[in-house]
């Protein structure tokens, strides 16, 4: 089984408890092992005389990075299936500004206060209040800024997709990051905090540099490509395509296309020159070999859609529905019969723009236009009740995150 | 080896000194995986202490609770805000936090502070920072660890510029603070 678990259902209720209060354990262990019970180590970071706080903060970072992707390359554990923080661009800007006045001012951050008020810490017990009332304000004032709380939404943005490199690259040049950094804060702890750096452990040494071997390491590996993650789920997916559960007749996309309440997204997959000639009022044109910035733009967005993907016939869309399903987007459906098939059935009434010629190659269309009308041609809108079609509906609404909300942000 | 080295940098006042920190932070790193690989979640405290709040309110003022959208998600009706992962978490750690301290002999009422303020300046400063860092870490849709350190590790670009605009207005700030911790 691949993880993360799904808890609850493996252990039960009890049993997942458990679990979470033994992680919460270890981590407030740890903190406090480290001196995060204690404000004056936690200040020192800020004048340069004890950079534990950088040390421990980066060295869990890049610990627990590594470990996560040496995992989701070897397919033990499924990335898409880990929370990552979204992305809020300015109302992170201003929170994180707020949060190191907070930091400055009191000592510490919410999770070191835990740790200084049960080991009866009286400032970080004050501290402790303090945040519960932060953050009893905040519960009562958010609604006033909603707007700009939920602005520059970019959704589940990681620094790969940011920069475009492959994820073993972020991670040695994050890992490579953090080692010059400890090299810095050493440097700094030697002049600020008169530390004598030759009576720490050569193994600290040793231990960076294995580290950024391992990082390294990645990059040979890889990560799971879009394909070899449809693989993980088409057991589930493939019998949708065989029993047709995901094309949709075009009388149901003409519904669809009329119904004010729905959030219609058709995407065209076929080349320019036939997009151009033909196609459906509102759709829009998408190359198939560039699908990754079209899902992560659609699957960011704000509401609930359908998105209806369409082709000539079906001869290249079925991959490009596996591809999209595999990222993530939800409701995505596929145009029975393409194009060809619509044009079939509502390209014939009154008109003599476009006739049909059955004898082109497999994948053209099949319909033959006497100018390019693009969407400006009856079909490409026809009028609701035209036809009585009869069809089944097959589109169900579904959420579209899978993952979960978590993370401090639950 | 480990022992020649461990006195520096800042020590408890009283009991074992405090881990290296290489140490301290590969074991935070592989808690944190583990959280991550076990259930697709980092880790947090803010979250739960927002859903201690929230209950708190739900106590004494449910209509209002159910009349205000932020907190509805999490107490509306009969949801209960604590049967949830991050409350677990949050109480993890106070008990991983306890006894660290009391195996380490660290444990004992008292008030870290610089020099320079008395102890009820110290407490007063702790209390409006707290106050500074829980509002901005609930705006900020995370604290320390559920953004930095989580967000941190699973790459999320949000988390690592959050993380920099915290260093960034602490050591801006640090200046002006000195006399508080030097």
């Amino acid at each position: 089984m691949l993880a993360p678990f799904a808890l609850e259902i493996v252990l039960g209720k009890a049993g997942a408890i458990a679990i979470y209060l033994l992680i919460g354990f270890g981590f407030g262990f740890v903190l406090e092992m480290s001196g995060f019970g204690n404000s004056r180590k936690l200040a020192a970071q800020f004048y340069f005389k004890d950079m534990t706080v950088l040390k421990v903060m980066f060295t869990g970072i890049v610990v627990a990075m590594v470990l996560i992707f040496w995992t989701t390359g070897l397919k033990l554990l499924d990335f898409s299936q880990v929370w990552v923080n979204p992305t809020y661009l300015w109302p992170g800007v201003v929170g994180g500004l707020i949060m190191g006045v907070g930091f400055i001012i009191g000592g510490f951050c919410p999770g070191t206060s835990l740790v200084s008020a049960s080991t009866l810490k009286i400032d970080g017990i004050f501290y402790l209040a303090g945040v519960l009332f932060g953050v009893f304000v905040f519960g009562e004032t958010i609604d006033n800024f909603r707007g700009f709380w939920t602005s520059s939404d970019f959704g589940r943005l990681t620094l790969t997709d940011w920069m475009g490199l492959p994820t073993g690259i972020v991670v040695s040049l994050l890992v490579a990051m953090a080692l010059f950094m400890f090299w810095g804060s050493e440097q700094l702890e030697r002049i600020f905090g008169k530390r004598d750096l030759t009576r720490d452990p050569k193994l600290r040494i040793a231990g960076g540099g294995l580290l950024l071997l391992l990082a390294l390491g990645l990059i040979p590996l890889g990560q799971p490509s879009i394909m070899d993650r449809y693989e993980m789920i088409a057991s589930e997916k493939e019998p949708m395509i065989e029993q047709r559960q995901v094309q949709i007749h075009p009388g149901e996309l003409l519904d669809l296309m009329y119904d004010d309440m729905v959030q219609l997204v058709m995407l065209d997959l076929r080349e320019e020159r036939d997009f151009n000639i033909f196609h459906l009022l509102g759709a829009e044109r998408v190359d198939p070999a560039n699908l990754a910035p079209l899902a992560r733009e659609l699957s960011t967005g704000p509401e609930v859609a359908v998105h209806v993907l369409m082709d000539n016939d079906e001869s290249i869309v079925t991959d490009a529905w596996r591809e999209l399903t595999a990222r993530e987007l939800h409701n995505v459906y596929i145009l029975e019969g393409g194009l060809n098939n619509w044009l079939d059935l509502f390209g014939h009434e009154g008109h003599d723009l476009c006739t049909a010629s059955i004898s082109k190659e497999r994948d053209g269309l099949n319909h033959e236009f006497q100018a390019a009308l693009g969407s400006s041609h009856y079909p490409a809108l026809p009028e609701h009740d035209a036809l009585d079609l009869q069809f089944e509906a097959r589109v169900k609404l579904e959420k579209k995150r899978a993952v979960k909300a978590g993370g401090c942000g639950g | 080896m480990s022992q020649t080295n461990i006195k520096q940098g800042v020590q408890p006042t009283k009991g074992k000194p405090y881990a290296n920190p290489y140490l301290g932070g590969v074991l935070l790193g592989v808690v944190l995986f583990l959280a991550f690989f076990l259930t697709g979640n980092g880790l947090g405290a803010s979250g739960g202490m927002n859903r201690v709040v929230v209950c708190v309110q739900d106590l004494f003022a449910p209509d209002h609770v159910d009349r205000t959208p932020y907190l509805l998600n999490m107490a509306g009706g009969e949801k209960n805000p604590l049967d949830h992962s991050l409350v677990y978490v949050m109480i993890g750690a106070i008990l991983g936090g306890a006894a660290s301290g009391l195996i380490h002999g660290r444990t004992r009422p008292e008030t870290n502070k610089g020099p320079g303020i008395s102890v009820k300046q110290r407490w007063a400063l702790a209390f409006i920072g707290g106050a500074i860092m829980g509002y901005g870490a609930r705006f900020a849709r995370g604290c320390t660890s559920g953004q930095a350190l989580s967000g941190g590790a699973s790459l999320s670009a949000g988390s690592w510029l959050l993380m920099f605009c915290i260093f960034g207005s602490a050591y801006g700030l640090a200046y002006f603070l000195r006399k508080t911790w030097n």
